[in-house]
């Protein structure tokens, strides 16, 4: 029982350099990659690398987040050229051969370092109704059965990190794009027995920025940290909008 | 500096709320509709730790078995070791099933019974008839129960078209003495993207901020969990109660703190040590690995230290799983084995999980009556002020809070303040809010801004974090809880001595982090304060030097005050009060399970 923990506590510590992408708007200076050599230990995370940037090195080094255990949405960023949370990234899963290129995420606005402008996507987000609508007012529980729950329970998981409405080329070059965090969201209700507006939201996405830019590239499902299958949920959200109902 | 003063806005609301957690939203709901509301965050609403919580919402719903809000009283009485108010636990136990019902009617997607209603499972501490056996009580989604009782929030707070001020750290309340009474008039906030300051005057307002468990250096809470809001409180003269009792969850992935919920024994794991024997026979014999997390916790770190501890170190337990049906793991406990693959690269299916108490939740905090009004001393109210959730001490936890019972008291009593709050509101006028309400702030900004100092924020807040964990963890003594003291003072001189690198105006965390570090210094001080004061051992609190329950001495929750005085020796400064428990129904006796 023992033999597998004594490999987990003897991970060694080994040093990692890593690019970040660097634009503050105040020092006049045009976006740029600067790097740093980082001691980290076995179990450390992209997220811990950056912190110890930060606490060590160069406090004015900006990013988000908040729970580190990839729950809470705050750090998604481009790592490696792939879209993943700070916090769920094992800097040693990663080839430590190289440098790391840490990038904020791509289609919305710099703000600072890796923090983005995320009012878009909150908006888009908010665009599609993203909330129970039900004219039954019940005393108890309104009765679900497992089957009916499984339909929608993994577009629920969903932290709004952006990781995948950032990973696509679609929504790259067209901002006006609902994008597929909007949709997974519109999924989790349109395919929800106690919910009313299905076609409210089918009506909103079936409009030119709706469903159907999607290209099906599957960058956003490779992208998911919760591991929603985003490309299906938009499938499914489709042929609702061709039936005319979930 | 004058040049450098940020410009500052003023807003006017009915119903101010300073926090977007689950008690804060929830507030806003009943608040939002009725009266002209504000919710200020210094995240993203949905970036909130609610999101965090994992195994479930107490509520005697009886869906599958027998079950009584009366019951889950004694639970929450008794695994509170006594020192729970009981009036304010029977309001939590009888308004759990509509608080759980008012989730789902919100769209909240539980877990069903084969019959379509919201399904329940076990968790410690809750039983059947006053402690006979497990009770299926905890309403669930997955492992995932606080993530959707935040989205379900958010989501409800979206369609009543709540108003939001996201990234806005509030640094400062605004009292204002009106006929002799100092009233709430308004809160500071610091704008993180311009670092531009905004004074939001309200009628009431509401304290949702959650708590601070990076007083610790294992923990399960988020980073940004730094008790900014109640340190304003403290600062402001006003107690804060029961602090002293801080909950050690006992299922921290080792050496990481992150969260491995409790339903994961509620399921049928248990906990081993390095021989595979399950230690908690012997602490438990009752309810086992079932028992409340304090005495699971004190059980797993007693392993520890008398050898029987796994790994390499010897310096954690085991939790095993691998005897549940790999369905089951993924059906019901899909993100935290998930957790341990990705953190641990261990495969909970075949292996068992290595686990060790991790600084979870605050059972103290600011005062209130069962309304969430404030108290400014044992009795009186500070009229149009509330708080509500981790921030907050009604006290329903008492002296360890059982699981499953914080997402159900952010729901009861974030309500209860959004309705007391709008109520006073109606009547209520404003307070006036002085010219220079926002100097406090920029004084306490330019500061840190312009300081030379050579102090660094992150390793005055490590020395923090490493002195607690090493002395006013699981197990304490005076001595112990002294040498913290006596670290917290020096850190406290350092700290007038830090400074920053990042001066800008713009997304300065670097900036916010010091502040921050200043509200873990204060709190981490009453902590260490109040649990070398109380002089027994009960709940989360034990003392190595007093190993017993003292209900003749102690049967009282703290009150500690922030004077003006210059503490000759550490903790000086600090006033300490008495506060008689509640007691309806629920005698105490000797804590066995």
């Amino acid at each position: 029982m023992a033999t597998e923990f004594e490999e987990l506590g003897a991970v060694p510590s080994f040093t990692v350099t890593l690019f970040v992408r660097r634009f503050n708007p105040e020092d006049g200076q045009e976006a740029r990659w600067q790097d740093f050599d980082v001691e980290v230990h076995g179990t450390d995370r992209v997220l811990d690398a950056l912190h110890k940037i930060k606490w060590e090195m160069d406090g004015s080094l900006t990013f988000r987040r908040s729970c580190a255990h990839g729950v809470c949405g705050s750090d998604a960023m481009r790592i490696n050229g792939r879209n993943r949370l700070a916090c769920k990234t094992l800097v040693k899963d990663l080839d430590i051969t190289q440098p790391i290129y840490v990038e904020p995420i791509k289609g919305l606005a710099v703000e600072k370092d890796l923090v983005v402008d995320m009012n878009p996507f909150y908006q888009a987000y908010r665009d599609i109704k993203p909330f129970l609508i039900a004219s039954d007012k019940p005393e108890k529980e309104r009765l679900q059965s497992a089957a009916q729950h499984s339909k929608f329970e993994d577009t629920t998981k969903c932290i709004l990190c952006a990781a995948c409405t950032t990973s696509c080329p679609v929504f790259w070059t067209d901002g006006q794009y609902f994008g597929p965090a909007a949709i997974v969201n519109a999924h989790r209700f349109i395919f929800d027995s106690r919910d009313e507006a299905a076609e409210v939201r089918i009506d909103i996405l079936n409009d030119k920025e709706g469903v159907w830019r999607c290209r099906t590239t599957f960058n956003c499902t490779e992208a998911c940290p919760r591991g929603i299958e985003v490309t299906k949920a938009i499938a499914e959200v489709k042929q609702a909008i061709l039936r005319g109902k979930p | 500096m004058s040049n450098a003063t940020p410009k500052v806005h003023h807003y006017e609301y009915d119903v101010v709320i300073v926090g977007a957690g689950g008690a804060g939203m929830r507030a806003a709901i009943e608040a939002g509709p009725h009266a002209k509301t504000a919710v200020i965050s210094k995240l993203f609403p949905t970036r909130s730790h609610t999101g965090a919580a994992q195994g479930g919402m107490a509520a005697a719903l009886a869906n599958v078995e027998e079950d009584s809000w009366e019951w889950h009283t004694f639970d929450t009485v008794k695994g509170g070791d006594y020192l729970v108010d009981q009036d304010a636990a029977e309001i939590l136990a009888k308004e759990s099933v509509q608080a759980v019902i008012d989730l789902e009617n919100m769209g909240l997607p539980f877990n069903r019974t084969p019959d379509g209603k919201i399904d329940q499972r076990r968790f410690g501490g809750h039983t059947r008839d006053h402690g006979k056996a497990p009770v299926r009580r905890s309403c669930y989604a997955a492992d995932r129960t606080g993530h959707m009782i935040l989205q379900t929030l958010y989501q409800n707070c979206v369609k009543l078209g709540i108003e939001f001020y996201n990234e806005f750290y509030v640094l400062d309340l605004i009292m204002t003495k009106v006929d002799g009474v100092e009233r709430p008039s308004a809160v500071v906030a610091y704008e993180l993207a311009t670092g531009e300051l905004h004074v939001f005057q309200g009628k009431s307002i509401i304290f949702a901020t959650g708590g601070f468990g990076k007083i610790f250096k294992t923990t399960s809470n988020a980073h940004t969990l730094t008790g900014d809001g109640v340190g304003i409180i403290y600062r402001k003269g006003l107690p804060l109660e029961d602090m002293e009792f801080y909950q050690f969850h006992p299922t921290g992935l080792a050496g990481l703190g992150i969260l491995l919920s409790e339903a994961a024994r509620g399921e049928g794991g248990i906990l081993r040590n390095s021989s595979g024997e399950r230690f908690m026979e012997r602490y438990a014999p009752t309810i086992k690995d079932l028992a409340p997390r304090d005495m699971v916790a004190r059980a797993m770190a007693n392993e520890v230290r008398e050898g029987r501890g796994a790994g390499p170190n010897k310096d954690y337990v085991l939790l095993d799983l691998t005897h549940l049906p790999p369905e089951v793991i993924d059906e019901k406990l899909p993100d935290i084995t998930e957790f341990a693959r990705t953190y641990l690269g261990v495969e909970p299916y075949t292996e068992p999980v290595p686990v060790f108490p991790t600084a979870h939740y605050a059972m103290g905090g600011i005062p209130t009556n069962v309304q969430a009004e404030v108290l400014r001393d044992n009795k009186t109210v500070v009229p149009g002020l509330y708080a509500a959730g981790e921030c907050a001490c009604v006290s329903v936890h008492g002296a360890n809070r059982l699981g499953t019972n914080s997402l159900l008291d952010i729901n009861v009593f974030g309500k209860r303040a959004g309705i007391a709050a709008v109520e006073y509101a109606k009547t209520a006028k404003h307070v006036p809010v002085p010219a220079n309400a926002a100097d406090e702030v920029v004084s306490m900004i330019e500061k840190v801004r312009n300081s030379k100092g050579t102090e660094k924020v992150a390793v005055l807040r490590k020395e923090l974090q490493d002195t607690m964990d090493k002395n006013a963890q699981v197990y304490r003594t005076e001595e112990s809880l002294n040498e913290a003291l006596d670290k917290i003072a020096e850190l406290r001189e350092r700290y007038e001595n830090i400074s920053v690198q990042d001066k800008g105006q713009r997304f300065n965390t670097d900036l916010l982090e010091a502040i921050e570090l200043g509200f873990l210094l204060d709190l981490a001080e009453v902590l260490a304060f109040t649990s070398r004061e109380r002089r027994e051992s009960r709940g989360g609190h034990f003392r190595e030097d007093f190993e017993t329950r003292d209900d003749k001495k102690f049967m009282v929750h703290s009150m500690a005050y922030l004077t003006d005085k210059k503490p000759k020796k550490p903790g000086d400064n600090i006033k300490l009060d008495w506060k008689p428990v509640t007691i309806t129904n629920y005698q105490p006796m000797e804590r066995k399970y």
